[in-house]
């Protein structure tokens, strides 16, 4: 068998989708969210990120060996990111404890 | 016409595999380029945790409009980029080098509103050196955020610059037939890079362009 062709069809709706999520995003940042404009902006993103992999990538009809490679990159990424801004966000904590605001 | 046996590399069993090897490579170097990117984005989080106010502030001298242009503008080059993929599963050559065309057009036309964008900020006097100016109490934290800025995008723009110089060598390739149902990777591959670059700035837009928007005249003395 070979590889899995999709419709062009299917990657104009992609297209659209991604379209109307950055108009979306555009229009949210303008509404006062508090902390949940960055919140919104970044899961927007994420799904942005996702149709672009899933469908424009052709991820969903990657073998598997391809899903781990690049999850394993987002985990990576992860360690990355969650490890050091556990360490910059509590660094206040200390300071508390030690008498100073 | 070439067949099979022309387009199979004699350590690989069958042309499945072959792709499937080609794949799996890319999608390593695409990991490596996450990483790459993500010390960025780490250095951003960091600096926007710290000085959040600054941030948004800084954000705000931002061209919004032209950004946003550019946002598409990347997004209709994937479409082409896997509509020109298609026309090669397909076997359309004359489809294929026009996606490729537009492809490389669009490309060229982010770089040059790019172009644009840094003038300003270099008239503006936005750009972190000796000439930097910005009037206000966030002055200094606001350097960090254009050097961010100019790092994150120019690593952005110089993706792009590359990613253009290979499509136009896929341009040369199409245009002399190299391309058929049977054997397109160059395509498939050079078409993950674009849209990985694509989805770099799908992350940038928002946290560079959009985080000061919802705030009413913060800083400025």
């Amino acid at each position: 068998m070979a590889e899995h062709i999709i419709p062009p069809k299917t990657y104009v709706l992609v297209f659209a989708a991604l379209l109307a999520l950055t108009y979306t995003t555009y229009v949210v940042a303008f509404i006062d969210l508090g902390p949940w404009n960055v919140v919104a902006a970044l899961a927007i993103a994420v799904g942005k990120a996702l149709l672009v992999a899933l469908f424009f990538m052709h991820l969903r009809h990657s073998p598997k060996l391809t899903w781990v490679v690049a999850g394993g990159g987002l985990f990576w990424l992860g360690i990355l990111l969650a490890l050091t801004v556990s360490d910059y966000l509590t660094r206040g904590w200390l300071a508390g404890v030690a008498g100073k605001s | 016409m070439p067949e099979a046996p022309s387009v199979l590399a004699h350590h690989f069993d069958d042309v499945e595999q072959q792709r499937g090897a080609g794949t799996l490579g890319m999608w390593v170097f695409l990991v490596t380029e996450v990483m790459f990117f993500g010390g960025l984005f780490l250095s951003y989080t960091i600096y926007r945790v710290i000085y959040p106010d600054a941030f948004a502030d800084a954000s705000r001298h931002l061209d919004i409009t032209l950004g946003a242009v550019n946002t598409a503008v990347l997004i209709c080059s994937s479409l082409t980029v896997v509509l020109a993929v298609y026309s090669a599963q397909v076997g359309n050559r004359t489809l294929l080098l026009w996606f490729l065309l537009a492809t490389i057009l669009l490309g060229l036309v982010f770089l040059g509103i790019k172009f644009t964008e840094y003038a300003h900020k270099f008239a503006e006097h936005h750009v972190p050196g000796s000439d930097f100016v910005y009037p206000g109490p966030y002055a200094q934290p606001a350097k960090l955020f254009f050097s961010l800025y100019f790092a994150m995008t120019g690593l952005h723009a110089l993706h792009m610059v590359i990613g253009i110089g290979v499509f136009a060598v896929l341009f040369v390739q199409a245009w002399w037939n190299r391309f058929s149902p049977a054997y397109y990777t160059p395509l498939e591959l050079s078409g993950l890079y674009w849209h990985f670059v694509d989805i770099v700035w799908i992350f940038l837009f928002p946290l560079l362009y959009l985080i000061g928007l919802h705030l009413p005249g913060i800083g400025h003395g």
